[in-house]
């Protein structure tokens, strides 16, 4: 199928999830395997519909485990793939992302947050999947997230995610919550060609080559990618293995493999990092929110500016790697006087941002199921 | 000659498998060998290229099956092979993928996706290799320990009822079903020819000593008594009515059914071609 095919271009009016769905066919998503959970079902009944037509695989699998280690196989032949939860599936999905992670197969998971823990609030935002997202397989590993905060970020970073796991070879996660997900609002959707597309790396050497080890990383800790049905016979498994794919389980290999899973991404952070800057050049206070608390904070800084005060707004577009540097930066500029970190969980990315300065960091939180209010978030950066 | 002399420079089936990973870490007596070893033969045998086998494993001690056959080999997450087999053979259906593992994976843990795959007529060969516990956790109790068995977690003896895997894989709509055990080795490799040329779910039974894990607590004696059980109370009979075919151990002279049970045509799972098929 052409590339055009897959690519809807032009502009829409369009729902977070649709939207979502339509970046990862523009993306050039072989292989969907789900399962429906609210608020995410609609990516996949939109992929039900167009993922066949475009010549793509769609699979209804049995649960969320099946999903994601369906999707694991299908990227290991080849595939580039996604599936989409929210929060009690992405909590099934945690022992596969490991495995995704220490074998080195590119996975997209999007995760539609919700209020949680358990079942929740299943129809009401949330964001309180944050930290899960990165530490929520046992072990140490790294993984990209993404948190757009419109229906056109829902687009163009599905189309990145798709990018950076092939790139990295890690999951790679779009950290929705469902306020963007079932928000609609105009996507701009470009033509075919001006799609942005990184592929995986693949083998320099033919199959059966002595050269080729399937685990051997280039400069960037990335190595090659050999598919099944290649001929490179390759080894994929989770035991701690070396450059062969074998396992071999002692300390020294686990020390050098694990050090590199996480380094690929800790090395490569300022690469991956995406974030806006909202009126930060003179702030004495800085909002930093994302997803669809970062609407709220975006209407709270114009609102508190009118009130003389000076503030602006750091806007993680990415989650994991977290933009620290640029946070840094702020919070050593001589200029901003705290932070104030709007949030809907209790706390999650606050920790984070606590981590890298020592300047004031102000909480607002609710638990799920009510947005932030532009005068709640004014109110904090009055204090 | 001692223990680790080489005795022979090769074998046969040396490009079959990952010489350089042998000797295996499975126990004296262990009848998972010989079952890798039948695998292998078969693909020789079958006529599919070597390239065009794929092999996924999940977790125990048959989960290392994949580690030690020189194709395409994957050692995945416990319970996890068949979806992520189900990935591979969805995507690529000119691939012939085989899940080799134990009981306790596939049918406890992995039980939920064991009989979907099944109901969908996944184009999957998946060789369960039923040692009637856990054997990698040092010997534990699993859905197909037999009524009255000792293990580590049934030390009173087991009073669940097991499964009885070729009625259930039958109900479930599986293309193939047969039963052997590894003293079968000729009628499980025909079994293997037979399924690998098959489409849609297919199933074998490799009934396998555990001398470790299961053969002690139950003084069943090592590898070779086992076999030699095997061999006194195995009766052959494809024709036979499958919910007959439980297992139990608690009547010494009870049969344990063995045979070609089922071979039926069922087409492949082929989502893409069936959306394709009504979206015109």
């Amino acid at each position: 199928m052409a590339l055009e095919d897959r690519v809807v271009a032009g502009d829409h009016f369009m729902l977070g999830d649709h939207a979502c769905a339509e970046g990862a066919l523009a993306a050039g998503l072989d292989f969907y395997a789900g399962y429906p959970i609210t608020p995410s079902t609609e990516i996949m009944e939109h992929l039900a519909e167009r993922l066949p037509m475009v010549g793509g695989t769609f699979v209804q699998m049995e649960d969320e485990i099946g999903s994601v280690a369906a999707i694991i196989g299908a990227s290991a032949a080849g595939a580039r793939v996604m599936t989409a939860t929210s929060g009690p599936g992405f909590s099934l999905m945690m022992e596969n992302i490991g495995l995704a992670a220490m074998i080195e197969v590119p996975i997209v998971i999007v995760d539609v947050m919700r209020a949680s823990p358990s079942t929740g609030l299943p129809t009401s935002v949330g964001q309180s999947d944050l930290l899960q997202a990165r530490w929520g397989s046992h072990g140490d590993y790294a993984v990209i997230a993404y948190c757009p905060a419109s229906p056109q970020e829902c687009f163009d970073l599905t189309i990145a995610a798709f990018n950076a796991a092939d790139q990295y070879r890690v999951p790679t996660f779009v950290l929705m919550d469902e306020i963007v997900g079932h928000m609609t609002e105009r996507v701009f959707v470009p033509q075919a060609d001006a799609i942005p597309r990184v592929n995986r790396k693949r083998p320099s050497v033919p199959p059966g080559s002595p050269d080729f080890l399937p685990y051997k990383a280039d400069e960037d800790l990335v190595p090659p990618m050999a598919h099944a049905g290649e001929g490179y016979r390759v080894h994929m498994t989770g035991l701690t293995h070396d450059e062969r794919g074998y396992p071999s389980l002692t300390a020294q290999t686990h020390e050098k493999l694990i050090n590199r899973l996480v380094d690929k991404v800790r090395l490569n952070a300022d690469r991956i990092v995406r974030y806006e800057l909202v009126q930060t050049d003179d702030a004495e206070v800085v909002v930093v929110a994302l997803g669809c608390t970062s609407r709220s904070a975006r209407r709270a800084v114009a609102l508190a500016r009118m009130q003389g005060i000076r503030a602006g707004m750091l806007r993680p577009m990415t989650m994991w790697p977290f933009p620290q540097t640029v946070l840094k930066e702020l919070a050593n500029n001589g200029i901003v006087k705290r932070f104030v970190v709007p949030e809907i969980n209790l706390g999650q990315m606050c920790r984070e941002v606590q981590r890298h300065t020592a300047l004031p960091v102000i909480r607002l939180n609710h638990p799920g199921g009510a947005m932030i209010t532009p005068d709640q978030i004014v109110e904090a950066l009055a204090q | 000659m001692s223990i680790g002399e080489v005795v022979v420079e090769s074998h046969p089936s040396d490009t079959l498998l990952r010489a350089d990973r042998l000797p295996h870490i499975l126990c004296a007596g262990c009848g998972i060998g010989s079952v890798i070893h039948t695998y292998v033969d078969a693909i020789a045998a079958s006529g599919i290229p070597l390239d065009q086998h794929v092999c996924v494993s999940g977790i125990g001690c048959s989960g290392r099956a994949a580690g030690y056959v020189n194709v395409d080999s994957y050692h995945t997450t416990h319970g996890r092979a068949i979806p992520f087999a189900l990935g591979i053979a969805t995507y690529r259906p000119d691939l012939h993928v085989t899940v080799i593992s134990g009981d306790g994976d596939l049918t406890a843990i992995g039980g939920n996706h064991f009989i979907h795959a099944a109901r969908r007529s996944v184009g999957l060969l998946v060789l369960c290799i039923n040692n009637f516990n856990y054997g990698m956790t040092g010997g534990q109790a699993g859905p197909t320990t037999p009524m009255s068995a000792k293990s580590r977690t049934t030390p009173h003896g087991c009073w669940e009822r097991p499964f009885n895997l070729p009625f259930l894989t039958q109900s479930l709509g599986a293309s193939y079903v047969a039963r052997w055990t590894v003293l079968h080795v000729r009628q499980l490799r025909t079994a293997l020819l037979r399924a690998m040329n098959k489409e849609g779910f297919r199933f074998i039974e490799i009934l396998s000593p555990c001398p470790t894990g299961f053969g002690r607590p139950n003084n069943i004696g090592d590898g070779l008594s086992e076999m030699q059980n095997y061999l006194r109370r195995c009766e052959v009979n494809n024709n036979i009515d499958l919910h007959k075919v439980d297992i139990d151990l608690t009547h010494k002279d009870s049969p344990i059914y063995v045979g070609d049970f089922v071979d039926v045509d069922r087409p492949s799972f082929r989502p893409h071609i069936a959306h394709h098929a009504t979206a015109q």
